[in-house]
């Protein structure tokens, strides 16, 4: 433990926004903090650190993960996707909602909130009132954008799609 | 670089300049400021000399314009806003309008406070004048110098979406092209400003200058700064409030992987890492003996019990109209209760950061702040440092709401950083961040009213008993408001007491903020105000006080419209003759919501009006209590007047976050104390409202021709006791205690 020394440790290969990473970190570190200060990619963000707040969602082989909570370890091999790498038809219809809507307002949880959104928007392309509540609730908002996000995800559901 | 100082009115000059690479610059010097906070000597020399670090507006050769704001975005639209104002009279071209967020200068302060802070919902009231003025300055200085690259006259030229156009012949010349003739002309000695109903941007639906970069992932917040050789510390906070370090062992935790070192500070232990992660799993490892103090056995019930005792006392009298004793004696009927507000925490979705660079020749800060001016005075006091050796950067801020206006997590940075003698950034876990907040005080309220026989209110007596949320902020706040050419020691010397937001902050009247102006017409007011500081750690928190008072004062009017039989909407009206700002809106609000109609089966509604500082909000919240007692917001219908609105988008962004604020503290979380620590620490014990529990919410703006007022706090006061009154029309349960729990209400 103590004696554990950086080169000693294997290197853990790490898969991001199509880019393949290998890092020399502690397995047990969080795939939030390796993307952080790793890989300096920002946008996915701490804020509880227990995984109740769904600031820090990213996607792993397409579904919503709480990174916060997630080892290096757990994700090796996967795809993961961060807020940088979202792309594709439903992350710019997402945005582009968002955009319009000015939704945001200290933005802090915004990110955590398009990734969980865009998952929605993948499974559900048409997701009732109730549906996005059911999948968004989990992801808390302190400025209160809630009533936005929603109309957001509506606008960027009903955008025609190729 | 060419420059002419122009002396626009008695306030203030306006200095205008240009310089290559950065295009034309229109900075302002405000008189009041510069008297308090410079030397005469310094003063001259900056009229005279560097324009740059204190511009309002750049316009470069590209056309770009550059707004300098003054004021922490954290979330309250305020980037967008000062731009706009600048905007409108600049005749910009909104697509070509940036941000930036200013440096440390004098012309940047709040006149609200003395440093430059945002706070109060003061923002745009107090850059109102001097941004117009900034932006219209720059417009006449602009088609001044077409009309002299034209030989025209300069009333053939009009100003217009970022171009002057010579009218009679429709020749054009972007502002780009304009920039360096317009740094050389002179200014005219009256500036015209634009008239109301000329607006074309004030009033609209103006994009947000900050979405894109919130929406892509890349707005750069506290937590985000970069630096070459970063540290990460964490932060090991006493447990018990006014704790104190006693021993440390930090063999194991100076062992583990990538930690630098683990520095004894002022508030605690700071483990120093490479990476967060590694700091955090060595501050685990940490172990530490502390010196408890006389704290350790302080909790929720002891404080409760305590004031519940000193409410029996005289309090100081904040406002004191009539004789209530004798006209209590008159009424018809007495009534009388007691209201209770726990601890509130701030829940800022990015956790309190810091990073600070201490060198031998100076001090640079990176930090989500509200309090710049604070900021550089701690860190000159931590290091030695003059103040002008200390550059603080304003990032972006992952909420606000009050607790950046404290610089604890300042202070500790810079403690850090010159102990290590490296760039750190100190990051407080989600646990530190709730345990060891300055939270909204809680507060004991015994309420009384005395009623005539037809039921109206002849006398009001509201005493109140808690800490003021002001005493902790302004001991920071002190020295950075005294002149900047005073000595430190000095400062620490010369009594606070003289400057005036100092004794508003120590006086009753700041713990009152929201009661004290209860426009009610009553023949008989008293408020009296009993100061106990239990020694929790307080601060701001939106709406200060009026979180408070806007509960107390709106539940109980509706207790005394139900003592009196009378309709709660039309009893306020009746007492509201004289105050026709708030009349109007809680008008409006009962009209928009369908107040007079009956409301769907198993809804009920309640009402409530306030005003934050000089912004009247009116609510009506529509609810249904189900059997397990659990309530569910429906509905909530705001009417505003908040004079000139500069972006209604803004505002009711800004009322609905209020809303959401205030809700989580009225149906969800407190902060409870045990043994001298917070009982709560992450998000599972301080939940936050969530997506399927926010209402619909619909904002009814008041039109108005008057100066702006504040908005960022005026949606928070009013949600709780709306939302009181309409569960005690659903259960007949009045609500007095807050968070409202369903176990109170459940039927079954």
């Amino acid at each position: 433990m103590s004696m554990q020394k950086r080169g000693a440790r294997k290197m853990i290969e790490l898969k991001v926004n199509k880019k393949t990473y290998r890092l020399d970190v502690d397995p047990e570190t969080p795939l939030l903090w390796a993307l952080r200060e790793e890989l300096g990619l920002n946008g996915t963000k701490y804020s509880c650190g227990i995984g109740e707040c769904g600031a820090c969602v990213v996607h792993v082989d397409g579904e919503a993960t709480r990174s916060c909570v997630t080892t290096v370890s757990e994700v090796k091999g996967k795809e993961i996707t961060t807020i940088e790498g979202l792309a594709g038809s439903i992350g710019e219809a997402l945005q582009e909602a968002w955009i319009e809507g000015d939704v945001p307002q200290c933005g802090y949880c915004q990110s955590g909130q398009i990734m969980t959104a865009a998952e929605l928007l993948a499974s559900n392309p048409r997701p009732s009132d109730s549906e996005i509540d059911a999948a968004m609730s989990g992801v808390l908002c302190r400025c209160g954008t809630y009533n936005e996000i929603r109309q957001a995800i509506h606008r960027a559901a009903g955008r025609p799609r190729p | 670089m060419s420059g002419t100082q122009v002396n626009e009115g008695r306030r203030q000059f306006l200095q205008v300049g240009f310089i290559a690479g950065a295009g034309l610059i229109v900075g302002g010097l405000s008189k009041q400021v510069a008297a308090s906070s410079e030397t005469p000597q310094s003063s001259a020399s900056k009229a005279s000399g560097n324009l740059a670090p204190n511009a309002w507006i750049r316009i470069a050769k590209s056309s770009e314009v550059t707004v300098v704001i003054n004021h922490s975005e954290l979330g309250q639209g305020i980037f967008t806003a000062l731009a706009m104002i600048a905007a409108e009279e600049l005749e910009a071209d909104w697509s070509k309008v940036r941000t930036e967020m200013a440096s440390m200068d004098p012309v940047y302060a709040n006149p609200a406070f003395g440093v430059q802070a945002t706070g109060g919902s003061t923002s745009v009231s107090t850059c109102w004048e001097e941004l117009r003025k900034a932006g219209a300055a720059t417009r006449e200085l602009l088609v001044a110098a077409a009309a002299s690259t034209w030989k025209v006259p300069a009333r053939e030229c009009r100003a217009e979406s970022g171009k002057v156009v010579h009218q009679p012949s429709g020749r054009t010349l972007l502002y780009g092209q304009l920039v360096e003739k317009a740094a050389g002309m002179p200014v005219p000695d009256k500036i015209p400003l634009k008239k109301q109903g000329d607006f074309n941007m004030i009033g609209k639906r103006m994009p947000k200058l900050d979405t894109k970069p919130k929406t892509q992932g890349k707005a750069v917040f506290g937590m985000d700064v970069q630096l070459k050789g970063l540290l990460t510390a964490v932060i090991t906070h006493p447990p018990v409030f006014g704790g104190r370090l006693k021993s440390i062992d930090a063999t194991k935790a100076k062992s583990m992987p990538g930690v630098r070192k683990v520095v004894p500070i002022s508030t605690g232990v700071a483990v120093v890492a490479d990476r967060f992660w590694q700091a955090k799993k060595a501050s685990e490892a940490l172990r530490i003996e502390w010196d408890l103090r006389e704290k350790a056995n302080l909790s929720s019930e002891s404080i409760r019990a305590r004031w519940a005792e000193l409410a029996k006392q005289r309090g100081v009298r904040v406002r004191d109209v009539g004789d209530v004793e004798t006209a209590m004696k008159k009424a018809a009927k007495v009534v009388e209760a007691v209201y209770e507000l726990p601890f509130q925490a701030h829940g800022c979705p990015e956790p309190m950061n810091c990073t600070a660079h201490v060198r031998d020749d100076g001090c640079d800060v990176w930090v989500p702040t509200q309090n710049q001016g604070g900021s550089q005075e701690v860190t000159a006091a931590v290091t030695g440092l003059d103040l002008d050796r200390v550059r603080v950067h304003t990032t972006f801020s992952g909420g606000g709401f009050g607790r950046r206006g404290d610089v604890d997590f300042v202070i500790e940075a810079v403690e850090v950083s010159k102990a290590v003698k490296a760039p750190v950034k100190v990051v407080w876990t989600r646990e530190e961040d709730i345990r060891h907040d300055h939270f909204r005080p809680a507060s004991y309220h015994v309420v009384r009213a005395g009623l005539d026989a037809t039921g109206k209110p002849i006398a009001f007596h509201h005493l109140f008993v808690g800490p003021s949320y002001m005493d902790g902020i302004i001991d920071t706040l002190a020295p950075a408001i005294m002149p900047r050419w005073l000595p430190r020691s000095l400062k620490n010397a010369v009594s606070s007491a003289a400057i005036p937001i100092v004794k508003y902050a120590r006086s009753a009247e700041s713990a009152s903020g929201g009661a004290a102006a209860m426009p009610y017409a009553v023949d008989n007011v008293r408020l009296e105000y009993f100061k106990d500081d239990p020694g929790v750690p307080v601060g701001a928190w939106r709406s200060v006080a009026n979180s408070q008072h806007a509960f107390v004062v709106e539940s109980f009017m509706d207790e005394i419209a139900s003592a009196g039989a009378k309709d709660a909407l039309q009893l306020r009206l009746d007492l509201l003759k004289n105050s026709q700002k708030w009349s109007n809106v809680l008008r409006t609000a009962a009209e928009k919501s369908g107040w007079d109609r009956k409301p769907p089966e198993g809804v009920y509604r309640g009402i409530s009006v306030h005003a934050f500082d000089a912004t009247p909000a009116a609510m009506v919240a529509e609810i249904s209590v189900d059997k397990a007692g659990l309530v569910k917001v429906h509905r909530v219908v705001c009417a505003v007047d908040c004079g000139t609105v500069i972006n209604p988008k803004i505002v009711e962004a800004q009322i609905s976050g209020g809303i959401a604020f205030g809700l989580t503290a009225t149906l969800k979380g407190s902060v409870t104390i045990a043994k001298g620590r917070a009982r709560q620490a992450n998000f599972d014990d301080f939940p936050l409202l969530r997506m399927d529990e926010m209402p619909r919410v619909e904002v009814h703006i008041v039109p108005s021709e008057a100066a702006p007022t504040g908005i960022g706090e005026v949606g928070v006061p009013p949600i709780a006791p709306a939302v009181a009154n309409a569960v005690y029309a659903a259960t007949g349960k009045r609500i007095r205690r807050l968070p409202i729990t369903s176990r109170d209400l459940a039927t079954v």
